[in-house]
């Protein structure tokens, strides 16, 4: 009984700290309209900043919360909005989710600079001491915890039911455009949210920090215990915080109760560390969970151009001679080998990553479904193609085609009703879970799996020069079925849905139907990329098929342009070179790159004009659309010069 | 008793001088332009009735003054500072209140709240603003807790055009003030705007059913394909308006 009241005090003291960080989301989000997915990655350097100052550099505590809560988030928080968001006012759905997961891996692969992972990271208590409670021991720290998520909670809603500011703060998402009529600065108020979300970032993470006294913190960790929070605000819809701090409260209790009770007994069973898949499975049912959206047809002002499509003959002309460069890279790359890497293989791992990125192409590209999974796919597909029939076999391949395209079925049926923002978050949550709770369990790629090269009957793809070969045919098949579904009736469907779910549903076309067959044809991709990728090597291992390398990748093809296969060829370009020879600087030039591109929607190959580039305050945002994010909400224009809806 | 001399035009001036003065202006959607120099100057305490056909630009021409579109050429000025590039909300504050079309009110606000919003500008308390408004139009007091986006249309154009009431703006721009509602609720808002004008504020309506702007308006011009095409009396207007409208 003492340790069921113990366990149901510290699930509180997690779900108060869920809480905080909840809330930020939910305050970012009804104030300036995104979810930001850096959000756990910011609580995860507070966390880490704080154990810089107090345990390395001997601040005082309550020192080091005033410089993280009272200068760095809120500089942080107001930078991000005026150099990253604001140019974003008018861009596509998937540009602001693009924009924090690259501000994310930014994050994250700053911290693995500046703290290096090898290390321990202990934190002591704010307020040291313990007091006892009936018969359980508590410490005054935990009761500071909750404290303030209570506190906060009450003081955000007085703030935005009560106040101007808060009521602006509503407002701004609205209508900007009457805020600003009615004498109030919409970017102020924006501003404000961003303010507001990152210092409730910084302290979630300051104080689930402190409740890892006897792990230490880690990065990964860090981030992901925030994301516990994501679930509870999808709970809360995004907008109601009492609803959302209920929500954290019972996710904190499960999660202890799992924790404590559950796992001892499935821990035989389970040889990876489940509990950090926990948070993505909480999401993905809140996700799940979530009453179907009504379409809205609320019109985007779309100033996309959309890349000319090449006609049949001009693909095919195009992949032979893609073929006929392969032929002579091969030569040319064979005969070079810089700091002991066999360039060759390099580009067999170029070509199958570039039908992920072809994956990307048809799912995001065409049909505008942010999917942060396909890495996972890919994996699976690899580990497939191992398992079965010995490895290096065509039915390896197969399965991971059908397998992969099932799952991914799988994963778009109860999604699929879900906007954008969810769908995006639903395959963040799946790619996490897979990866905690699948790829690193020891007993699924170990040490690695063999694989072993392709047997043909008859042909031997032995040699790296073959293989190599081999892949790169590959690759041109795929980018020509790619380009064939686009230029079929299914393929205009693809674009109508993303230009007007609403005038889809409208015309009688079955959205569910088409949602899931793409989604299983880009799964399947994914999957025969993954096969081929691991016979590449010979061998592959869970750090392949990593979660952030899976959001990395989609980031570069964002970055190059989602929209066509030379993106997804340059971005597998990019992606290989990188991990090969500066893997640390992966995260920080995907960032990067997704930051300066903003909002161009076709990425640098649908460049005309530089000036987009440039995430200067002085680059007025409006410039490219001719009006500004004030324009919103008018119906469907379109100067795409596009086919819309056909049949 | 001598006659007076004859009067010096710089002293008084035959009209009072313009509240807004709108020169040559132009303004485009990405690559199309919509306003094509559009000259306009609407005296001080004026109400002055902007007609046109549908997709004329007139509503275009309330962005361009009120800061939420920059034209591409010409300039607008308020009393007699250019505009320049003030945003709308600087604008907002120095006396500019715009109501726009159809979508003058935050609807998942209540309708306490919308008048929180009022008081960005003008000074006023929330009581102040709400005591002020629910004398003008009861209707609304009892819906204080409503969410605004579920009232009634004429009930949502009263509580957007209570900014108007409250913030004693000095120009005060109305895109389409009756579109959609009954004309009892019409001819009262219309009432209000009166009552506004006789305060001295000067108010430029945009309106598609000449009649009832007619009615109020002591100056009115037509805009057909992004240009002023004419200017005169309202009943001028009112008989022009209808060849205009049946030709177009
Ligand atoms: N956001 C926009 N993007 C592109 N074109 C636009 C936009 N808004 C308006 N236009 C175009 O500009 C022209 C003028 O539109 P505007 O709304 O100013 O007309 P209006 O005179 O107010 O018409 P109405 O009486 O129907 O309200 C129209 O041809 C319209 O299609
Ligand atoms: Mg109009």
């Amino acid at each position: 009984m003492t340790s069921f009241l113990q366990y149901t005090i510290f699930g509180i003291i997690l779900g108060a700290g869920f809480a905080i960080a909840a809330t930020g989301l939910v305050v970012t989000y009804t104030t300036a309209g995104v979810f930001n997915f850096a959000h756990g990655a910011v609580g995860m350097i507070a966390a880490f900043s704080y154990w810089e100052l107090v345990a390395n550099h001997h601040v005082p505590a309550v020192l080091a919360l005033v410089i993280i809560l009272l200068v760095g988030a809120p500089i942080a928080g107001a930078l991000v909005e005026r150099v990253l968001m604001r140019r974003l006012h008018g861009a596509t759905a998937e540009r602001p989710i693009m924009v924090t997961l690259g501000l994310l891996v930014i994050l994250t692969g700053v911290a693995t600079i500046v703290w290096s992972p090898k290390s321990q990271y202990q934190l002591n208590p704010i307020v040291s001491g313990s007091f006892r409670l009936v018969s359980i021991n508590l410490q005054y720290q935990q009761v500071l915890t909750i404290g303030i998520a209570v506190a906060l909670v009450i003081g955000l809603r007085f703030l935005f039911s009560s106040t101007r500011t808060g009521v602006g703060l509503r407002a701004v998402v609205d209508d900007p455009a009457l805020l600003a009529m009615s004498g109030a600065s919409p970017d102020a108020m924006s501003q404000y949210g961003w303010i507001l979300g990152f210092v409730m970032a910084a302290l979630a993470g300051v104080l689930l920090a402190l409740t890892q006294e006897q792990t230490g913190i880690s990065i990964v960790a860090m981030t992901l215990l925030v994301v516990n929070g994501y679930a509870a605000a999808i709970v809360g819809r995004l907008k109601n915080i009492s609803v959302t701090f209920i929500a954290a409260i019972v996710i904190g209790l499960l999660e202890d109760y799992i924790i404590y009770y559950a796992l001892p007994h499935l821990s035989q069973s389970l040889n990876s560390d489940i509990t950090l898949a926990l948070p993505m499975v909480f999401l993905f049912i809140a996700l799940v969970m979530l009453p179907s959206v009504r379409l809205r047809a609320v019109g985007r002002l779309s100033t996309v151009r959309v890349p000319r499509m090449p006609s049949g003959k001009e693909s095919v002309l195009g992949g032979a001679a893609f073929l006929v460069l392969a032929v002579i890279a091969s030569v040319v790359l064979s005969s070079v080998v810089v700091r002991g890497t066999n360039l060759l293989n390099l580009g067999g791992e170029v070509m199958a990553l570039g039908i992920v990125g072809l994956s990307l192409v048809l799912l995001t590209g065409y049909s505008g479904q942010v999917s942060l999974c396909q890495f996972s796919f890919m994996g699976i597909g690899a580990f497939l193609m191992g398992k079965v029939a010995g490895g290096g076999s065509l039915l390896g391949l197969l399965a991971a085609a059908l397998v992969c395209a099932v799952l991914g079925a799988l994963v778009a049926l109860p999604t699929l009703r879900l906007r954008a923002l969810y769908f995006a978050l639903a395959t963040f949550a799946f790619a996490d879970a897979v990866d905690q709770g699948f790829f690193q369990d020891s007993r699924v790629f170990g040490g690695g799996i063999n694989v072993g090269r392709i047997i043909l009957p008859g042909l031997s793809f032995g040699g790296d020069r073959s293989e190599f070969l081999l892949l790169s045919v590959f690759f041109v098949l795929v980018a020509l079925l790619v380009l064939t579904i686009r230029r079929s009736l299914f393929g205009r469907r693809l674009v109508a849905m993303s230009d007007s779910p609403a005038a889809y549903a409208t015309v009688g076309l079955n959205l569910a139907a088409t949602k899931v067959a793409v989604f299983a044809i880009a799964a399947a991709m994914a999957g025969v990329a993954g096969g081929l990728y691991a016979t590449v090597n010979g061998t592959v291992g869970s750090a392949d098929f990593g979660f952030f390398s899976g959001i990395i990748f989609v980031l570069f093809v964002t970055v190059w342009s989602i929209r066509t296969v030379s993106g997804a060829f340059l971005a597998a370009v990019t992606y290989v070179v990188l991990t090969t020879f500066w893997s640390t600087g992966l995260g920080l030039v995907a960032g990067a790159g997704i930051i300066l591109i903003g909002r161009a929607a076709s990425g640098i190959l649908g460049i005309d004009r530089l000036s987009t580039l440039l995430p200067l305050p002085w680059v007025r945002r409006g410039s490219a659309a001719g009006g500004s994010g004030t324009l919103a909400g008018i119906g469907t224009t379109s100067i795409g010069g596009e086919a819309r809806v056909a049949g | 008793m001598t006659v007076a001399p004859v009067p010096v035009p710089e002293v008084i001036p035959a009209t009072p001088p313009p509240a807004l003065a709108i020169r040559g202006v132009r303004a485009s959607y990405g690559r199309i332009e919509v306003l094509h120099g559009v000259d306009l100057t609407v005296p001080a305490g004026s109400v002055f009735a902007l007609l046109g056909p549908n997709g004329a630009g007139k509503s275009t021409l309330l962005s361009v003054i009120s800061g939420q579109m920059r034209p591409t050429a010409g300039e607008v000025v308020i009393g007699d500072k250019p505009v320049g590039k003030l945003s709308t909300e600087k604008l907002a504050r120095t006396g500019l209140c715009s109501i726009p079309e159809g979508r003058g009110i935050f609807p998942n606000l209540t309708v306490r709240e919308n008048l929180r919003i009022w008081t960005y500008r003008g000074g006023l308390s929330v009581k102040a603003v709400e005591e002020q408004t629910y004398a003008t139009f009861p209707r609304l007091a009892g819906r204080r807790g409503q969410l605004a986006g579920t009232m009634s249309g004429g009930e949502q154009q009263m509580l957007a055009i209570s900014r108007a009431l409250v913030t004693d703006p000095k120009v005060l721009l109305l895109d389409e003030l009756s579109m959609g509602l009954a004309p009892l609720i019409v001819s009262e808002l219309y009432e209000l705007v009166e009552t506004l004008a006789a305060q001295g504020k000067t108010v430029l309506l945009v309106e598609q059913f000449v009649t009832t702007a007619l009615l109020v308006a002591t100056g009115a011009a037509i805009m057909v394909h992004g240009k002023i095409q004419q200017q005169g009396t309202p009943s001028d207007m009112a008989t022009a308006a209808h060849s205009v409208y049946l030709s177009s």
